[in-house]
This record gives C-alpha cells, structure tokens and sequence, in this order.
C-alpha cells in the first residue's frame, strides 16, 4: 500500500495555507504586514500559493520606522511590483509630526514602539477587520500563547488572560464593529523551520541574511550596523565586520551576527548550531521580562 | 517526492498533548526534552535562571519556560495552553502543554483537539488517581491516536518492576473501560533522566523504547482517516486573468481519504456528481491528494459550490441530518442554555442551532454519568443533542476527527463556547 504521509514542511505549508484561505474567506478587509524580513517573505510566499493563479486578494502593508536598512526598501518595492501586489506604507515619521507618537530621546533611542501607533492608526483608517502577521510561537514566550486567530478589541488590544479557545481547525473570526483579528499564519514554525522551507522552495531572500562586510559597532554585547541617526555612546568605535542579520527589523534594534555564511545551507548549519535565540541580538526584547508581552497587549505586531 | 526533500528535509511531524500539575513532573519533563533536544537556548535559559532566583528559588525553574505569561509566572501556575517545539534528527515536535487541573479542562481540551499522542503522567508513588482517569477520558473523548503513559518517579520507588507493573494493570482497566488507543508505559525519572533519552541502568526488565525513542517511532501514517474522501470547500478561486478565464479552482484541505484525478465525486448540500478534472496546488497539478494536504480541486462540470459546500466521494458520502447528537466540552462561563440559538462553525460551513436537550453530564474524575443535574456550566462534559437551521455533512467524530467536530459560538459575545464531537 502507498504511503500517504507528507514531510514536517509540507505539513506546516498546508496549515498556513488553510489559515490564510480562512482569512481570505471570512473577513471582508484583510492586510497582511510586510516588514522584509524572513518571516513576511515566507508569508507572503504561501499566500501566493494559497491563491494561485489567481493574484494574492489583500493588499501588502509596511510600518516604515524610517530606520530601514536600504536593502529591505529596494526587495520590498521590487517584491510587490514583480508579483503585482498593492503595497501600503505607513510612516512611523508621519505620527510623530501629527503628534501622535513622541520621539524617544537618547542613544538607545528606537522607533519600534512606536510602530504601534502608526499601525493601530492605520488599521482604524484603511477600515482593515484583520491583519495579517509573521508572528512564530517559537520566538518569543507571550507569542507562545499566542492563537492563529488573536481578538483584538476597538482599542487594538490583546486581552491574553481571555483569548478565544482554539479547537481542531476550526477558526472563529468572529467581531464587532470596531474590533479587529491578528493572524498568524506561520504560528507552528520555528527558526529552522523557516530556513528549511527557504532552501526547500528557492525563495529569494535580501542579500542582508548573507554574509557581507559593514561598518559595525558594539553595544551591549551586541553588534549594530553604523547609520545616520544611530547615536554612538562614549567608547564605542565602528569598525569593519563580516556580518548577517538573523532577523531583520528597524536598524535601531536589529543585532547582527559575525558570520561568513553565504548560502541558505550555511544558515542553516549556523541555525542548527546557535546556541543563542534569534532575538537575542533584539534589543526591543531586552528591555524587560515581559517587554513583548506588554507591547503586544498594546497592540503591537 | 523530489530528491531535495531527503535528509533534514524531510522529517515526520508529531503532535503531542501533556497535561499534569505541577507537582506530577511535567515541567522537569519537557525541559529536560527540550535541553537534551538543545531546543532551550543559551538567552533563554539565562532568562529562567534570573526569573528563578528573583522568584527566591533555588533550582532552576524549568516551569519557566513555558508560563509566558506575567500573571502565569507571578501565581506560579499555567493558565492557557502553551506551545513547545523541538526536533531531533527523525522528527519535528509540537508540544501542546496544558494545565491539569480540573478547572482547566477547556484548555486540556484544546490542546488535545490537534494531538497525534496524548503523554500522561503518573507519579509512581501515587499510582491512578483522579487526575490520571481524567486525563485518560480527555484522549479517549478527543481520540488521540496514541496514549504514553510515563510512570515518573521511578527513582523514589527503587525502580521496582511489580510497582510499575501494577500502575500498568490500573491504567489498563481504565483504558479498555473508555476505549484508549495504542496505549503505552515506560517507568522514568524525569528529574534524573532514566529511560527518557537514555535508556535507564536502574530498569534491567524494562526492555521498550525511551521516551524519546517512543516519541520518534510510534507510527502516525494512519492517524488521519484515509478511508473517507471528504473535501470541505474553503474558498473559490476564480483569477480574473485572461490567460485564466475559464479557472474555477476549490480551495480546501482534505479532510479525509484519497482523491483523484478522474474520481467520480458528489457535491453537497446540492448533491451533484461531477468527476475531478484536476488538482491543482501553487502552480503544479497533482494526480491525488490526501489529508492533510491544502489543495485546489477543479470539476468536470459547472456546478453550484461555494464555501460551505462539501464534496465527498460519489459513493461514499457523508452522512447528513439537522438533529445531531453530540458529546460537548463546555468552555465559557455562562452556562449552556437549552433553547438559546447559538451560532456553529463545522467544517468550513455555518450554521444556526439550539441546544434541544442534554442526555446526561459526566462526571470526569469518576467517569459515571450524571442524569439528575443537567446544567451545563465552564469545564462540563455532556452529551447533549442539537438541532440545526440547516443540514451539515458530517461523519462521527470517532471516525473522522475532521468531519466529525464542531465549536458552538454566543451570538452575543461573538465567544468559542463548546466545543463539540458528534456521535
């Protein structure tokens, strides 16, 4: 008899395909978020797969910080415009001139917590009833306790004591008026996972995840890339490095690795070896034990 | 298969459920699987030595890891379910940890709902208890294909053969009394690590697998039930594209059995038959698909489907019906109101319903049924039976887990309410 079993990568690409047709199918306006990094690009992946041959039914949207390495803009307009997906962008800058959000001062200065203002915002003018996120399970321990399927309510917040039970595959979208859904389509993948499916499906990825050299500097154990708007605290010095990112957000926060890795099967070797978790080198989660947890239940990615 | 999918490609995905308090070992458990498994990382584990010594502890606190949430940590137990993920060469696990406790059995629940394995512990000193019987009903009501047993604390009984063996004969009874699958029992110590990656030198007449051992191995290829063609449609996909101007794909996930290319199908609620012209998944047709594959099936002929519709094999259907008798997990804490509509999600259809009458409660620490006290509140067990606005297609839960589950939500406050196994 033949053997009917698909392999760990399959089954997980099936189960976010079935999450991204349920969000297709039981909201009337989703947004998928789109940062370039690995996660979205995976993300984005299985949702033209989702839909294919017809085109990917929801618009792409980017909370800019303004804090971006140049590399990320340029895949991201490329991305959009090769797979003739609309693309939205929302400025961090733009709320910070209405006033809405205020500039932290400082050399640990960062833009990611303001993102949350610009997103909610954004949510609330697009009129969007879901949006769609790269959030893992794996990465973090408050997105472990994360559903596929997150209520938010009409302040954009996440109530995690009182979440919606996840039975089988059966997803309530379920909402008022107001109130919106996160969803997670990637939620069961890890860090591997991600890497594995790349290689498996030749997905081009920004030239940051390999290696290359850059003007660097340490901070707190953590390598950052030299910027403009990046503030240099006494004693620390840019030097030359041959780096990668592991993950790519707003500069500000985004730690790089030492590493030469120039191919997806040297990620991968370099993933499978890591003794330090992705986010280790995320100052945004350094701040405190329960950093991500608080900004999610603001409303944060 | 292409030849790229070999090797660390391609590995078996295994679903597991743990359910325990925290004094039953669990924790120690799953953290030692995920340290050996290196699946803790170096950031991570520095994170949990702060948070132990801050909470005055003197050993690391593996529980740590998982109760992600601040108020978890500060009350020191597990709210909601938490998910877990390692790997070893052979196979990628998902660990779906929930709380033990009986005022926890929604999320027992829901961790159980998408198991391949349920792992049960068992304190060698304690033997069956209350909580034991109740974490065996849970899988027996979800169908957990497999069932492990790990009699922890072996060392504290001197790895006795007859204590282990007399758990073993205790479970037993209550296995075949609620219809457990696949039972198995290893005698461990997860604080020492006996028989749970390596195989323990204090057990001489245990020769089965280690835990780890079992976890990689235990077949899981007919999990899924291949025997009943089951295609729930999700979405339709029509490209408005001139290369596809004619394109009516239906997107789903199988959700039983095999289908083909040329398979003569039926399609309800309209009851057409048509033949599968072509399956179709992200550029690339296919000759058959099979659970738990997302796919895009095309139909000879021009039939009414939309989401909702369900298409089966021509001879063998679903059953259909509006009265259906259902076991249910009662998960809110507003009690289930016999009359009072509630919405219901099955498959990818909906409907109305109304709760027409509750047969009887159970009760889950001793497994009797109740008949005297029929209110259905947070955490209840009943078997009840529903009435629907409209037909569903459905099997019996025991036979397609699939086809055969359903969630009932509050039209008011838009909540999962009970979650539902038909008869």
């Amino acid at each position: 008899m033949e053997k009917y079993t698909i392999n760990h990568l399959r089954e997980l690409e099936a189960e976010s395909i079935f999450v991204l047709r349920e969000v297709a199918a039981q909201f009337e306006n989703p947004v998928m978020l789109f940062s370039g990094g690995k996660d979205s690009i995976v993300m984005f992946h299985l949702a033209r797969k989702a839909f294919f041959p017809a085109r990917v039914p929801f618009p792409l949207m980017h909370i800019d910080t303004g804090h971006n390495f140049d590399e990320t803009i340029k895949f991201r307009d490329e991305l959009a415009e090769s797979t003739g997906t609309r693309l939205i962008v929302k400025y961090v800058q733009d709320s910070i001139d209405s006033g809405r959000a205020v500039e932290e001062k400082g050399p640990n200065a960062s833009r990611n917590m303001l993102q949350t203002v610009t997103l909610l915002d954004a949510i609330e003018e697009e009129k969007f009833d879901c949006a769609m996120g790269g959030g893992r399970r794996d990465e973090e321990k408050a997105r472990a306790k994360e559903r596929f399927f997150s209520h938010r309510d009409d302040f954009g917040q996440w109530d995690p004591k009182n979440q919606r039970p996840e039975l089988w595959n059966l997803f309530n979208g379920k909402k008022n008026v107001g109130e919106h859904f996160r969803v997670f389509p990637i939620s069961n993948w890890t860090e591997m996972d991600v890497w594995q499916y790349i290689l498996l499906e030749n997905i081009e990825m920004p030239s940051l995840y390999y290696t290359h050299e850059r003007e660097v500097f340490q901070r707190d154990g953590v390598w950052l890339a030299k910027a403009p708007f990046m503030e240099l605290k006494p004693g620390e010095k840019v030097e030359k490095r041959k780096v990668r990112c592991r993950t790519i957000g707003d500069i500000t926060c985004t730690g790089l690795t030492l590493s030469a890795a120039d191919s997806l099967e040297d990620i991968i070797q370099e993933v499978a070896i890591s003794r330090v978790t992705e986010r280790g080198g995320r100052a945004d989660d350094k701040r405190s034990e329960a950093a991500m947890e608080d900004r999610k239940k603001e409303g944060y990615f | 298969m292409s030849g790229k999918e070999s090797g660390y490609l391609d590995m078996e995905l295994l679903r597991f459920t743990t359910a325990g308090s925290v004094d039953d070992g669990k924790s120690t458990l799953i953290g030692r699987l995920l340290y050996d498994s290196k699946a803790i990382f170096e950031d991570q584990m520095e994170a949990i030595e702060r948070a132990s010594v801050g909470k005055g502890g003197e050993e690391v606190n593996l529980a740590l890891l998982t109760d992600g949430l601040r108020a978890e940590r500060e009350q020191g137990i597990t709210i909601d379910v938490a998910y877990r993920y390692f790997a070893t060469p052979k196979r990628k696990f998902i660990i779906a940890d929930t709380p033990g406790h009986v005022q926890y059995t929604r999320n027992m629940v829901t961790g159980a709902s998408t198991a391949n394995a349920a792992v049960i512990l068992v304190d060698a000193r304690n033997g069956v208890i209350e909580q034991t019987r109740r974490h065996a009903y849970i899988a027996a009501l979800l169908q957990i294909p497999h069932v492990i047993v790990c009699v922890n604390k072996m060392d504290l009984v001197d790895f006795d053969q007859e204590r282990f063996e007399e758990i073993k004969a205790d479970f037993s009874k209550v296995a075949d009394r609620l219809g457990n699958k696949d039972v198995h029992y290893l005698p461990i110590s997860a604080k020492l690590g006996d028989n749970v990656v390596e195989k323990s030198k204090n057990t001489d007449w245990y020769n089965g697998p280690t835990f780890i051992g079992l976890l990689e191995n235990i077949p899981i290829e007919h999990d899924e039930d291949l025997s009943d063609p089951r295609f729930p449609v999700q979405y339709v996909i029509r490209p408005h594209a001139e290369k596809y101007h004619d394109y009516r794909g239906y997107a789903g996930r199988v959700a039983g059995g095999v289908f083909k290319v040329g398979q003569e199908v039926a399609v309800f609620p309209s009851g057409m038959k048509s033949k599968i012209a072509a399956i179709d998944f992200g550029g690339e047709e296919q000759q058959e698909a099979f659970p738990p594959q997302s796919v895009t099936i095309r139909l000879e002929d021009d039939i009414d489907i939309s989401r909702g519709s369900m298409i089966s094999d021509a001879k063998n259907q679903p059953q259909q019906g509006q009265e259906i008798e259902l076991m249910v997990s009662w998960l809110s804490e507003t009690p289930m109101a016999l009359r009072k509509k509630y919405m219901l999600q099955h498959t990818s259809n909906e409907a109305r319903c109304m709760v027409t009458e509750v047969i009887h409660k159970v009760n889950i620490n001793t497994l009797e049924e109740i008949t005297d006290d029929k209110s259905v509140g947070l955490n209840d067990i009943a078997k009840i039976r529903i009435k629907t606005t409209k037909p569903l297609f459905f099997d019996s839960y025991k036979r397609n887990r699939n086809t055969g589950s359903l969630i009932l939500i509050d039209e008011a406050t838009n909540n999962t309410v009970g979650a539902g196994m038909i008869i």
